[in-house]
């Protein structure tokens, strides 16, 4: 089905209204073995409406979705709450996965250093801790895509380094694609192939270096990192001064 | 010495209550215990529709409790109204209806009230024949969706994307749940069928450490809760069905107080 070899995704002229709403126009990428494809884009630009296209949780409106039938997908979603009513442990929700076996899942835990966790309450892990279980979750099954919808959110920067080395470690063991949806391009640029920034329509896309440079993805992102190091190295004397401002008041 | 009556009803109290076991609890899980009450209260339209073609047959029954269920279904498609709104609107439409038509026919002397809250001494041989084939096929279909029902229980998109038929195992629950309430309005009745599936579950949840547990010592409380229920009815005088869930309360409470004295 693929036009070339190892696609295991491609979007053609995809788009999605709601009530007449256009909430996706005119979007058209590939994801191939081996490659990480990263969307980034505010709040409410569709980031994760285009995931769940591509994964055929929701419908297009117009355009093409060519999914690989025979490839296994991992799925991520961004968030997932489940009830303190269900008795849940994390060994028997990631045993929830179709054609799992118990040994599967310790292996999974294994890879994303949950062992220890296994017996508890899902609900009782941190943010951290379950987005590795997800992770875990979604790598059950040895998936030849792996879609990840947000893999770090809630996380410290140093938990999000550890879980975007974890995702790279993971492609490159396996060989599998990465689709994923992050707001910083700093962190997930080692790692990136391919950078899509997205608000609405596909306003840039290219590799994390040539993306850093566009002006699109500075406007679209607000140079957010350049305001934080100005907020941290100004931190101490700004604060003085306003201290001192308020004394002559 | 126990009368055939007594029996009767305690076997088919014990087998509706074994399959609202597993039933409630993907109730109280996914949060549906207002679709249980909906599909209970269009029962009495069935029973409406039963005596308008003066037929005791237990299909109609299940049938008018699957249309209503399949009703939502298709209703739920307008994202502008909510569910328990849209259940609001069927429930008490069905419920009207229902009474409705039963107080039209003059010549039909009943009470209401057997309706309500269910007259489980009145069970004859053939009402146990049908519960019986009613609970076993629903339990077979259980077994074979459970673990699809689960999964998308804690996430319908993470089930999707992981094969499972999400459409298919929601419709397969929803019409188990028209089944049992079609067979069980007689032992229990419209206003408490999904008490009987809600309360055990509720009481199963604070002793059970798996999903798996849960199920089986909701199941199990409910049997107690019908056995005590009988007992407790033919001992005082009082209705069987109200006894029945009052039991269940006992349950959950005692449930309650024992992991409070443990913390």
């Amino acid at each position: 089905m693929s036009s070339e070899a190892g696609q295991l995704l491609r979007l053609e002229n995809v788009c999605k209204s709601y009530h007449k709403n256009l909430v996706l126009e005119d979007i058209s990428f590939s994801v191939n073995r081996g490659q990480t494809v990263t969307l980034i884009g505010p709040n409410g630009a569709g980031k994760s409406t285009l995931m769940k296209i591509s994964l055929g949780i929701l419908e297009a409106s117009s355009g093409k979705v060519y999914r690989d039938k025979s490839i296994t997908i991992g799925y991520m979603p961004q968030k997932v709450m489940i009830d303190e009513v269900l008795p849940l442990n994390v060994r028997d929700f990631l045993y929830l996965r179709p054609n799992t076996t118990y040994a599967d899942v310790e292996q999974a835990l294994e890879t994303v250093r949950l062992c220890e966790l296994a017996n508890q309450p899902v609900q009782s892990a941190s943010g951290g801790e379950m987005q590795r279980i997800l992770l875990a979750r979604a790598i059950l099954g040895h998936p030849d895509l792996l879609v990840l919808d947000e893999p770090v959110q809630g996380i410290d920067i140093m938990g999000q380094q550890e879980i975007y080395g974890l995702i790279a470690k993971i492609r490159d063991d396996t060989g599998c694609g990465v689709l994923m949806i992050s707001h910083d391009l700093h962190l997930v640029m080692a790692s990136t192939d391919q950078v899509i920034c997205l608000n609405r329509h596909i306003c840039c896309s290219g590799s994390p270096e040539f993306i850093r440079q566009d002006p699109e993805y500075h406007a679209l992102m607000g140079r957010p990192m350049e305001g934080i190091a100005i907020y941290t190295h100004d931190h101490a004397p700004d604060h003085d001064h306003k201290h001192h401002e308020h004394h002559n008041d | 010495m126990i009368d055939e009556f007594i029996v009767n009803a305690l076997i088919a109290g014990v087998m509706v209550a074994a399959v609202a076991g597993p039933l409630g609890c993907f109730m109280v899980w996914r949060k549906m215990a207002y679709f249980g009450d909906t599909v209970s209260h269009s029962a009495l339209m069935g029973v409406a529709l039963g005596i308008a073609f003066d037929s005791e047959n237990p299909l109609i029954m299940i049938a008018t409790c699957s249309a209503v269920a399949m009703m939502l279904l298709f209703l739920q498609r307008d994202r502008r109204f909510s569910s328990d709104t849209l259940l609001g609107i069927l429930a008490h439409s069905a419920l009207s209806i229902g009474m409705i038509v039963i107080s039209m026919m003059d010549h039909f002397r009943t009470d209401m009230m057997y309706y309500l809250i269910g007259d489980i001494l009145a069970i004859s041989e053939r009402n146990i024949y049908t519960i019986a084939g009613v609970a076993s096929l629903s339990a077979l279909c259980l077994y074979f969706i459970w673990r699809d029902l689960l999964s998308l229980t804690v996430h319908e998109d993470l089930a999707h994307t992981e094969g499972v038929k999400v459409n298919r195992v929601k419709i397969i629950y929803m019409l188990l749940i028209a089944f049992l309430v079609a067979v069980a309005l007689k032992v229990i009745g419209v206003l408490l069928i999904t008490a009987l599936m809600i309360i055990p579950a509720a009481a199963a949840r604070t002793i059970s450490r798996t999903p798996l547990q849960m199920i089986m010592f909701s199941s199990l409380g409910g049997i107690i809760s019908v056995l005590s229920g009988v007992w407790a009815s033919s001992h005082w005088d009082v209705p069987t069905g109200p006894a029945i869930v009052l039991s269940a309360t006992v349950l959950f409470l005692c449930g309650r107080f024992l992991v409070l004295k443990k913390v």
